[in-house]
């Protein structure tokens, strides 16, 4: 075991699976040469050549274009889009492209590529630098989202992603490239799909998300210690697939369920688990389902706003609270 | 003669789908590319059978140049079992990757990123593969064409980029729409690429130049964009009647159409008229048997709808 920030588990992730197959190339914007706006992507150039890891210009559609072009024909692309607000630029390729053509084509055409990006906020960027849209991705047929909280799990879904034959959108979040954890010694593949349960609790089942993780775990810790409140806490990791088996049996097993979810109210992850929940375990819940979510609003910048404005460990351990009196 | 049959056969093919819009046995919408036989049948004679083809909605010849049976065809338009993708898809999406022809996209300039990435492959691979990408005058004007015209051209890539320049933008005269009189060709400098314009009814012409932007890709000297003057017979669509063409101006484009001129041009240089017309029986003949091997196809079995989303072969997105 050794210990890894999330943004140096990525650059390890991504060499990981380029050591391991020459077709696995990489490109997007300051990726190559600079090492990444986050520094994520350093000495990968180095390692792995101006040919396999490609800076490109400021062209969101021809990156994911080319991405697509090149996982049809046989390479596994790894393709970066700096802030996954800028997934908007490029949505059609996203969501037109790479999304329907295997399904339109009867299956004639394989497309085994990762859109990375850097989801979230915490960096006072504004608006336009800091939105949770890994709903966007969910909303999508044809698309597998993931989300990591750890760089634990970053290598090892990352590694996942890269060697699943469908596309990926891979969210990282960026206010969590400074944390550190353990990582794996040696090759770490994890599985799509799998959600993590991460601490056992009689009382009720947190499910989060990324950054929300950390803060469900210091907002249950807390519940424990000053409220006596002991709760289950569930990484949902996979938007899709998710993870219903894991998540439906946490919730039956203390029949309570919140969501801490970092997405703006209207169509968050959560509310479609929440509608999974109502229809198939309706009768084991004892309370009403609660969503702690953003407000439906773009993010502030102000350090102050943006805080008050995405779920905070105060919230969370507050509506906690007052669901399970 | 490949070439006279090739567009002979794509003018079959288009004129009997419209007839079986008629009948309404064909749905939905469809862009025919009467008038465009002879750049389809130009460029795909210059290809390799294991270079690529990307092209638009308007893309039932690029699909049939490629080798696409014309039952493929036929069927996929019908909505039949027997279609290239077994209804999925249809019209605006002919797709036969067996042959090369790697899809047909329906979002303007969409494709033109795609085929580059697929040129990436061949570059980083070193296969000496081509990728084609056809798309109409009307692309020119949207972000993709000039972020995939620029990455190409800084990557050095094997792709070729080709404007069927048809003179509308849908129902709008293109001249009207852009700020420079040839819409690619006017363009290609801007990426440090020559300005190449064709005669996109002269499948020769089309044939020659072609091959010089083949070669040019295969020998890693990068990208091409060619622009080919052509016309389009019928409207934009299915549903357009393309009542804004001024009389004049469709009469002189009627004048040079593609098929009857390259069919003259081959009587011309001493090809017997017995042989071309034994090419437009054959053709006649494919055509109808296609159109009846498509009719007697069943429809998709309803099982397909919860197919192909992933590489498995489902769509389950939960376990």
């Amino acid at each position: 075991m050794a210990e890894l920030t999330y943004r140096d588990a990525v650059a390890a992730g991504i060499a990981q699976e380029m050591a391991r197959d020459e077709s696995v190339v990489f490109l997007g914007e300051d990726v190559a040469a600079a090492g990444g706006v986050f520094k994520a992507t350093v000495g990968l150039l180095e390692k792995f050549g101006p040919i396999r890891v490609r800076d490109t210009p400021i062209s969101e559609q021809a990156i994911l274009g080319a991405a697509m072009g090149a996982a049809m024909t046989g390479l596994r692309p790894i393709a970066e889009i700096m802030f996954s607000d800028f997934l908007a630029v490029c949505w059609d390729i996203v969501a037109n492209e790479i999304a329907k053509t295997r399904y339109m084509t009867a299956g004639q055409v394989t497309l085994p590529l990762v859109i990375r990006t850097a989801n979230g906020a915490g960096s006072r960027f504004g608006a336009q630098h800091s939105q949770s849209v890994e709903n966007w991705a969910m909303s999508v047929p044809g698309l597998k989202v993931v989300a990591p909280s750890t760089p634990a799990d970053v290598i090892g879904l990352l590694a996942a992603a890269v060697r699943d034959p469908d596309p990926v959108v891979f969210f990282e979040h960026k206010s969590l490239y400074a944390t550190k954890g353990e990582v794996p010694d040696g090759e770490h593949v994890d599985t799509l799909g799998t959600a993590k349960v991460l601490r056992r609790g009689g009382d009720v089942t947190v499910l989060a998300l990324a950054a929300m993780v950390p803060r469900a775990i210091a907002a249950v810790e807390r519940l424990k210690s000053e409220h006596g409140i002991d709760a289950t806490v569930v990484d949902v990791r996979s938007l899709v697939p998710l993870d219903t088996k894991t998540i439906l049996a946490e919730i039956v097993r203390t029949g309570r369920m919140v969501t801490v979810e970092e997405n703006p109210r209207l169509c968050g992850w959560g509310a479609e688990i929440a509608s999974i929940a109502a229809e198939e375990c309706f009768y084991d819940l004892d309370a009403p389902i609660v969503r702690i979510t953003t407000p439906h609003v773009p993010l502030p910048s102000a350090d102050a706003l943006e805080d008050a404005t995405v779920p905070n460990v105060e919230r969370i351990v507050e509506t906690i609270r007052r669901a399970v009196d | 003669m490949r070439l006279y049959r090739l567009q002979a056969e794509i003018r079959a093919v288009e004129k009997r789908a419209y007839d079986l819009f008629l009948q309404n046995l064909i749905k939905g919408t469809s862009h025919l590319a009467l008038g465009h036989e002879a750049v389809a049948a130009g460029f795909a004679a210059a290809q390799n059978k294991d270079d690529w083809t990307f092209c638009t909605y308007r893309g039932h010849h690029h699909t049939l140049a490629r080798g696409a049976s014309m039952e493929g065809v036929l069927g996929e338009l019908m909505g039949r079992q027997c279609g290239l993708m077994q209804g999925k898809g249809g019209s605006m999406h002919l797709t036969d990757v067996a042959h090369g022809a790697m899809g047909s996209y329906a979002i303007v300039g969409a494709h033109l990123p795609i085929a580059a990435g697929a040129a990436w492959t061949a570059q980083y691979r070193k296969t000496g593969q081509v990728a084609m990408c056809f798309f109409g005058d009307g692309a020119t004007n949207i972000g993709a064409f000039h972020e995939a015209l620029n990455m190409a051209a800084v990557w050095k890539l094997p792709v070729i980029f080709v404007c069927e320049n048809n003179l509308y933008m849908e129902y709008t005269p293109i001249s009207q729409v852009t700020a420079v009189e040839h819409p690619a060709a006017d363009r290609a400098r801007a990426y440090g690429l020559e300005s190449i314009i064709v005669d996109g009814n002269d499948a020769d012409a089309v044939y020659r130049v072609a091959r010089t932007a083949v070669q040019r890709a295969r020998a890693g000297e990068g990208p091409s964009l060619i622009e080919a003057k052509t016309y389009r017979h019928s409207g934009h669509s299915r549903a357009d009647p393309a009542k804004y063409r001024p009389d004049d101006e469709l009469k002189a484009w009627l004048a040079r159409d593609p098929v009857p001129m390259y069919r003259k041009r081959l009587i011309e240089m001493g090809i017997v008229e017995d042989e071309v017309a034994r090419i437009d029986a054959d053709v006649a003949d494919a055509v109808n048997r296609a159109t009846e091997t498509a009719k007697a196809s069943p429809t998709p079995d309803l099982s397909v709808i919860d197919k192909d989303v992933w590489a498995d072969g489902g769509s389950a997105w939960r376990n």
